[in-house]
């Protein structure tokens, strides 16, 4: 895979085989796959949620759904999903035992011109963003990423993604012959409860050339150890760009004293450093779960919601009543932060003083 | 080093968004528009490269003629020149197509480094940067959190999840999708913006069309609520007061 050899042949010069592959018999091809990821040795959350949707997809469109793990022969792929499964792909070469986007890429477009599948479902993860753009960019197709949803419309499907940080949902269609690429937003499909039965486990050698491999990962690592723990709290109160300035946190950060809470952030907040970075909440920090949490002035784009929709009782806080942050809100107040929130300070210091 | 940085016209963050008469888009007609912030952090951390390693900085966009506006803003903050790509109703050009337009006018300049923002704050798909770089037949890495040039090429910190980071080292040229957050932004001073206006922005009509899309929005709606909300209201002090009571009796939190 040279720079030179790098345009998709998809594009160059439509496969043949391209047209033939869609009335060939489920037995060979046709269906749903789920490309799965795992992370430390175990099915990454998404992944499994990603699974479900890939089932669901495949009865709708009353097709086989099969899966797919890229790994080394080390790590015991294709293991622990369960049965109804035609197939389960375990993708094996030594070059994929550490991510590369040009390993993954390779070894997935040779497993799909394999398997010939209608629909290719991933977890929308740091890592399928890295690689699931290029792959579908290998069959001259546009992914459809971080959908939150499908129905099926016409024998093929139609997925809901957000738009403007999750403001508004669309519709969106893919055309032309497939397959088709798509992938699933953390949370937006449950994981089944519990995967009884095995399916029939199949390994799939690709052939990838360690010379082709451009990038030159390294261990992944953490910065110093987290001093603070929001995942022990109780009540979180957390502040996003509504504040506007470094200076109003005060405001906050007296709201969090006052009810014995932890003060926590959005990215923005952290990326001005008017917080530390281990304040935040969201898919680049932490999630958490508390019995409260309080989010003053956040608008609720998905990257923040996934760190704290599981709370037990949500409260909002916003000037705009349609910010997304209402949608998973339990409790909302629609008002000005800077009004709302030193009365809320005053009326909580009545009963806890 | 020759840095290209693509960069998209969004509406400003705050903007009331109404679903338009067609039901497939937003109306545009009272909106104001912005540079996307992640390709705002893009764009400063390929000045902050120039200034360390010399070079020249272009910018490129892909948007109708109102897009210019932002190029313009751009070029007042430093980049040298830029290259808008004359579009009309970017949202209906799915990735590839245009990726496959920025591509198209990228390729001439044979850059050292391509960034961009990791995403775009409309569509949101993530995307454009990887798509490019394998049409460009480049090395990639996305969410990035820090560039360091090295004797063979360039090596950067890249964000994993919950907290995890990684160093990936590459040749180049190559494409990086930048993470907010990685620098801080500068604001275009008024020397900056008097020369912006003597700059040269070449104007390309690409030869694709947004006309069969391989993904095509055909509806734009308001989400359903997943939570029945209970609103409180009244003034501050009675939303306040009612938001204790719930959180006394009902969350049994104080």
């Amino acid at each position: 895979m040279s720079a030179q050899d790098a345009t998709p042949d998809a594009m160059k010069n439509p496969e043949p085989g391209g047209a033939a592959s869609l009335v060939r018999g489920f037995g060979e091809g046709g269906g749903v796959l789920a490309i799965l990821e795992r992370q430390g040795g175990a099915w990454h959350r998404v992944s499994l949620e990603t699974l479900a949707a890939a089932k669901q997809m495949a009865a709708a469109m009353n097709a086989p759904a099969s899966a797919a793990v890229f790994g080394d022969a080390s790590s015991g792929l294709g293991g622990g999903l369960g049965g109804g499964l035609h197939r389960v792909w375990a993708v094996q070469h030594e070059l994929l035992a550490r991510y590369t986007p040009d390993a993954f890429t390779s070894a997935g477009e040779q497993l799909i011109r394999q398997a010939s599948p209608e629909i290719v479902l991933l977890p929308h993860t740091y890592q399928v963003r890295d690689f699931a753009p290029k792959l579908a960019t290998r069959f001259g197709q546009a992914l459809i990423s971080d959908s939150t949803g499908f129905r099926v419309e016409a024998g093929g499907p139609v997925f809901v993604r957000q738009l403007f940080q999750g403001k508004l949902n669309a519709d969106v269609r893919p055309s032309g012959a497939g397959p088709h690429f798509a992938s699933i937003q953390a949370g937006a499909f449950r994981a089944e409860e519990a995967l009884a039965g095995e399916s029939p486990v199949e390994t799939f050698s690709p052939s990838l050339d360690a010379a082709a491999i451009r990038t030159r990962p390294g261990e992944p690592f953490r910065e110093a150890e987290r001093a603070v723990d929001l995942t022990a709290a109780e009540i979180i109160v957390s502040v996003g760009r509504g504040i506007r300035e470094k200076d109003n946190i005060a405001i906050v950060e007296e709201l969090a004293k006052a009810l014995g809470a932890e003060l926590a952030a959005s990215r923005p907040i952290c990326d001005n450093g008017w917080l530390p970075m281990e304040r935040q909440v969201g898919s680049s920090g932490q999630t958490v779960a508390p019995k409260v949490y309080i989010a003053v002035g956040i608008s609720g784009a998905i990257q923040h919601l996934v760190g704290m929709k599981g709370s037990k009782t949500i409260v909002a806080i916003n000037k705009d009543p349609d910010a997304p942050i209402f949608e998973v809100a339990d409790y909302g107040i629609a008002g000005d932060l800077f009004e709302v929130v030193p009365a809320l300070v005053e009326a909580v210091r009545k009963v806890r003083p | 080093m020759k840095i290209i940085v693509c960069i998209r016209q969004v509406p400003v963050r705050d903007s009331q968004l109404r679903v338009d008469a067609t039901g497939a888009w937003i109306d545009e007609s009272d909106l104001s528009f912005e540079i996307n912030e992640p390709d705002a952090y893009a764009l400063e951390e390929a000045l902050q490269l120039r200034e360390k390693h010399g070079g020249e900085v272009v910018v490129v966009c892909a948007g109708p003629a109102r897009a210019t506006q932002t190029i313009r803003e751009a070029l007042a903050k430093g980049a040298d020149r830029a290259i808008h790509v004359e579009i009309e109703n970017v949202q209906r050009w799915d990735t590839l197509s245009l990726a496959g337009v920025l591509a198209d006018a990228i390729r001439a300049e044979q850059p050292d480094l391509i960034a961009t923002g990791l995403q775009s704050d409309d569509l949101g798909y993530g995307q454009t940067g990887v798509v490019l770089a394998e049409l460009l037949g480049l090395p990639h890495a996305t969410i990035v959190m820090q560039v360091e040039t090295t004797d063979r090429g360039i090596r950067v910190k890249r964000e994993l999840e919950n907290g995890w980071f990684q160093h990936v080292e590459m040749p180049l040229p190559a494409l990086l999708t930048i993470q907010s957050g990685i620098n801080k932004l500068r604001y275009a001073t008024l020397m900056g913006i008097k020369r912006a206006k003597t700059k040269e922005i070449r104007t390309v009509q690409p030869a694709g069309t947004a006309d069969a899309p391989r993904a095509a929005i055909v509806r734009v709606y308001a989400p359903l609520k997943s939570k029945q909300t209970e609103m409180l209201d009244g003034t501050p002090r009675e939303a306040a007061a009612k938001l204790v009571e719930k959180l006394r009796f009902e969350a049994r939190v104080l």
